[in-house]
């Protein structure tokens, strides 16, 4: 993800094109998601598991489910975008 | 209510109706239809055999027992499908550049296409595999017995062992027709995804169907269903935080290792792309399938009886308030869930167990001729379908000698993590370059040897282990006890499991791959998977051409059939230019023919056929030697052409600058010479007029004639002594003059050069010479005659061109840090700025009056003190003209 990247040919390059820019911000994003989705499905962990603290079950369902479409609506959103523009084969250095 | 034989109509009109998709659409494949068949959205759908019988009945079973935990197996695969852009959008492009046909055939193919890889990974799958097809067996039967039992039939359990034996029967039939169609195993089997998508659809629509029947039917709504929720049992939030965190680890890594997830999602995958819409699709399936499954837990537990089995509530819910058009459709829907899994698997076990184990001994045992003489293709096509059946029925034979019942319910779990101990040499292989086969080898036996040590072989029953065993450990070793490795107790058996052997596997898999040095087949694999999306090129891996291509066109012919493999050759030779079909054998054809063959037949059996005919010559250390040599020689010798151009060129530019020279030379030559004739002519031509008159006119006084004589002879004696000065001259820049060194004081020569300037002073303007006697005395050791020459050119010079009323040259002698600085400096006007760097070239003259030299002398002067080691140059700012002359120390010191 860090950025300059080289390239086959030539110094790493610094500075990219708006457009190559915001494709590589949407594929970052594409990257978190997933690590954002875990952290959301593991807060039911925090949650108190006795007492008339804890949660009932309803609530807990709607937590899941509604991180699981929030969750698929960005993915759906990203994906849509990631695939408008064919990306050009995008060129990573070796460590990626 | 409806009757156990009108369900099995129902039940062969829909496996007929599967049928008839699966050929529908490859009939549409073969015709080239094949557009609508490779959408994204049967893509996805296909993707859905991850949620089995086991997770369309087990999960409101689950969600009854022990609350939200069965939704964790959801979540899982959601993430990873989430994550498409770290891991599967590699792993599919990996896929579909090297031909993978199987996990196996990954890490077999990653790790320098090691068939011991290969093996050991099928093993561990169909030990993974077996009870889990045992499971949608029995789902199956159970599901018939609810239909049975209801329907009066008293002979469940009879009927019911024969069910599965015959759902077993017609699974394998299914799957060796549709499976088996083509034997490239890397193509699409567009009938069996098709079918699975249809089944996907009815699956999902009957779980709808039922979840709506009770929310909307049972419950009365929503918020009712919520009340009813609330009020049962499930309504406490209650989870275990490790089994919570760990269950959903464990359902991604399976959803990524699992054979038959990874046939769908890698090898059947038609294109990139559709991960894209899968990437949110599939998580939102899941979604679907999952959001009523509480419900229908906590409705079922609020209606049925106490001893109702919870994970049939999807069937018995609605059969139990009459809604028999609902239950039909969950039981299709639970049987499709078991069919297209066991279809699946059987698929993906079946390539796995056919290429990596029976051709491989089928190639040993038919030695070398094997690829050329026997009709490989039957072989392979046999060895699929026997594998197949194999597999299906042992998964039935499981089943019978288990005999069913609860034992089987949690072996979904086991069987995920056997197969999940492939996940660190996947992921290690794919990212990591260092990975090599040994550390694959040990991490894999590690991790598949603690997995059923500690909860695979305690699960299948006490026989295996004792309840002494389970408690004191083997052999009364504590530390042993398979339920609590190294002493620690109390853990729960999946999470004890998990994480022993996934720690140790990904320990053992990182340190062999640390301590251990990787072949070069396997360096070059890593390379191409690791940077997968730099170079899409296939590995090079065929270094000669003496292969008969004839012989690769039988085998070829052999394996893939002869129309594909005339037209792959066509092509081919086409690509290379070559008339006909048979192209020339080059490295890269090979490797093209090896990959279409590893499509049939793995890898590591299309390596080693080709080898068989190449001449046994893989890749060998010796050949990357060689290539490696070829190319530091190449690089050698452009580096010498290099060097040699540079040389050349540094030549080149050395004549240019002595052609420069030499022009200017020859430039200077010319000044020079009509310089010098132009000196030797203006005493020539008086000594000539005057001889002429002296001989012409007669009446010359002897006054006259003294005059003029004395004329010719002071032109001659300037002629003379012009040529005495050009020869000095050109002797000495020829360097052939002979120095006479020796030993002298520098006060003797100033006094000598002093005598020798002043003669022929007038007595009017006489120079005044200021000398300080005490710093000269100095012993030199040096030209003592040319020395004094330089001196007396100065005084003489300063003599003749000091224009001051009164004359005067100051001599100093200072002794500067490296030399001894000799400063003639007179009282006269000094030499113009401007042709003070022209005063030591020769017949440089600054006024032409009392001009009375040829301009050579201080030309000499700086020869000579070349000659002797020292300079001569123009002193400025002095207040008049001043010359230094530095001498060598050496030449002061030498005598000291």
């Amino acid at each position: 993800m860090s950025e300059p990247r080289e390239t086959h040919s030539g110094p790493p390059v610094y500075f990219l094109e708006r457009q190559t820019y915001r494709r590589r911000r949407l594929e970052d994003a594409a990257r978190l998601l997933p690590v954002i989705g875990a952290f959301a499905w593991l807060v039911p962990l925090l949650w108190p598991r006795q007492g008339p603290e804890a949660p009932g079950m309803g609530n807990a369902l709607i937590y899941i489910f509604g991180v699981w479409i929030v969750l698929a609506l960005i993915g759906a959103i990203l994906s849509q975008r990631l695939g408008r523009r064919e990306p050009p084969e995008p060129v990573r250095s070796a460590e990626e | 209510m409806i009757s156990f034989n009108g369900l099995v109509v129902i039940c062969l009109a829909y496996v007929a109706m599967l049928f008839a998709v699966a050929f529908t659409a490859d009939r549409f494949a073969r015709k080239g239809h094949s557009r609508w068949l490779r959408s994204p959205i049967v893509y996805t759908l296909s993707l859905s055999i991850y949620a089995t019988a086991w997770t369309f009945y087990g999960a409101v079973g689950s969600a009854a027992r022990s609350g939200l935990e069965y939704i964790t197996i959801y979540l899982g695969p959601s993430l990873v499908m989430f994550g498409w852009w770290w891991l599967l959008r590699k792993l599919v492009r990996i896929g579909r550049s090297q031909r993978i046909t199987s996990v196996a055939d990954l890490i077999s193919s990653r790790f320098g296409k090691s068939n011991l890889l290969a093996v050991l990974v099928t093993i561990l799958s169909v030990i993974a595999a077996t009870p889990y097809i045992a499971l949608q067996l029995q789902s199956v039967t159970v599901s018939f017995e609810v239909f049975a039992n209801g329907g009066g039939t008293d002979t469940g359990e009879v009927v019911g062992r024969n069910t599965a034996f015959w759902v077993a029967i017609g699974l394998a039939i299914f799957t060796v027709i549709f499976g088996t169609r083509n034997l490239d195993a890397n193509e699409r089997h567009h009938g069996v995804v098709m079918a699975i998508a249809v089944e996907a659809v009815v699956k999902l629509t009957a779980l709808l169907a039922v979840g709506i029947f009770v929310v909307w039917g049972l419950a009365g709504g929503v918020s009712q269903t919520l009340e009813v929720i609330e009020a049962s049992e499930l309504g406490q939030w209650q989870v275990h935080g490790g089994r919570w965190a760990g269950l959903i680890f464990i359902s991604g890594a399976a959803f990524l290792c699992l054979p038959r997830m990874f046939q769908v999602l890698v090898v059947e995958a038609a294109d990139e792309d559709h991960l894209r819409t899968a990437s949110w699709a599939f998580p939102a399936y899941l979604m679907a399938m999952s959001i009523f499954v509480v419900p229908i837990a906590a409705v079922g537990l609020a209606v049925l009886p106490s001893d109702a089995n919870p994970d049939l509530f999807v069937l018995t819910l609605p059969l139990s308030q009459g809604a028999e058009g609902v239950a039909v459709l969950s039981f299709l829907g639970g049987f499709s869930s078991a069919t297209s899994m066991v279809i699946v698997a059987a698929i993906a076990l079946s390539t796995m167990v056919s290429n990596h184990i029976v051709m491989p001994i089928w190639l040993r045992l038919a030695g070398g001729r094997a690829t050329i003489s026997g009709d490989v293709r039957n072989v392979v096509l046999t060895a699929r379908r026997v594998s197949i059946v194999s597999i299906v029925l042992l998964g039935y034979m499981y089943y019978a000698v288990s005999g069913g019942g609860s034992a089987l319910a949690a072996i979904g779990l086991i069987s995920f993590v056997g197969v999940v101990q492939v996940l660190p040499s996947m992921i290690g292989g794919i990212f990591w370059r260092g990975a090599t086969r040994t550390g694959a080898v040990a991490g894999l036996v590690i991790g598949s040897v603690i997995w059923l040590y500690t909860f695979f072989l305690p699960s299948i029953g006490i026989e295996v282990f004792s309840e002494r065993t389970l408690a004191e450990g083997p052999w009364g070793l504590g530390w042993l006890r398979p339920q609590a490795l190294f002493g620690i107790a109390g853990l729960d058996p999946f999470l004890h499991a998990l994480l022993w052997s996934l720690a140790l596997n990904a320990l053992a898999f990182f340190g062999g791959s640390v301590l251990s040095f990787p072949t070069p087949v396997e360096r070059l694999q890593g390379a191409q998977f690791v940077n997968i999306f730099q170079h899409s090129g296939g590995p090079r891996s065929w270094s000669s051409g003496v292969a008969q291509t004839e012989d690769l066109l039988i085998m070829a012919q052999r394996i893939l059939g002869p129309g594909e493999a005339i037209a792959l050759f066509r092509r081919e030779a086409e690509r290379q230019g070559v008339r006909g079909d048979l192209p020339e054998p080059r490295p890269d054809f090979l490797e093209t023919l090896e990959r279409e063959l590893a499509g049939s037949v793995g890898a590591a059996t299309a390596h080693a056929m080709v080898g068989q005919i190449v001449g046994g010559t893989s890749v060998s250390v010796q050949d990357l030697i060689a290539v490696a040599d070829e190319s530091a020689q190449l690089m050698e010798y452009s580096a010498r052409l290099e060097a040699q151009s540079a040389e050349l060129s540094s030549t080149a530019r050395q004549l240019r600058e002595a052609n420069d020279k030499l022009t200017r030379l020859s430039v200077q030559k010319d000044a020079f010479l009509s310089q010098i004739s132009h000196e030797l002519r203006t005493p020539m031509s008086s000594i000539r007029a005057f001889s002429e008159i002296l001989r012409d006119s007669g009446g010359l006084s002897a006054e006259e004639q003294s005059k003029f004589a004395s004329i010719i002879h002071d032109e001659t004696i300037r002629l003379t002594r012009l040529l005495d000065d050009i020869l000095d001259l050109s002797v000495m820049e020829n360097g052939r003059v002979s120095l006479n060194m020796r030993e002298g004081r520098l006060c003797d020569v100033l006094d000598r050069a002093v005598a020798a300037g002043s003669v022929g002073e007038s007595d009017e303007v006489s120079l005044e010479v200021r000398r300080d006697r005490s710093t000269e005395d100095i012993v030199l050791y040096t030209d003592l005659d040319r020395l004094s020459q330089v001196f007396i050119n100065i005084i003489s010079n300063a003599r003749k061109y000091c224009e001051a009323a009164k004359p005067r040259l100051t001599i100093r002698v200072r002794e500067q840090n490296r030399a001894l600085a000799i400063d003639f400096i007179d009282n006269g006007q000094g030499i113009p700025r401007d042709s003070r760097d022209v005063i030591f070239e020769k017949f440089a003259r600054i006024s032409d009056q009392r001009a009375g030299g040829a301009g050579l002398g201080l030309a000499i002067c700086r020869q000579v003190m070349e000659r002797l080691g020292g300079t001569i140059t123009y002193l400025p700012g002095q207040g008049g003209a001043g010359f230094r002359v530095l001498l060598p120390r050496k030449a002061a010191l030498a005598a000291e």
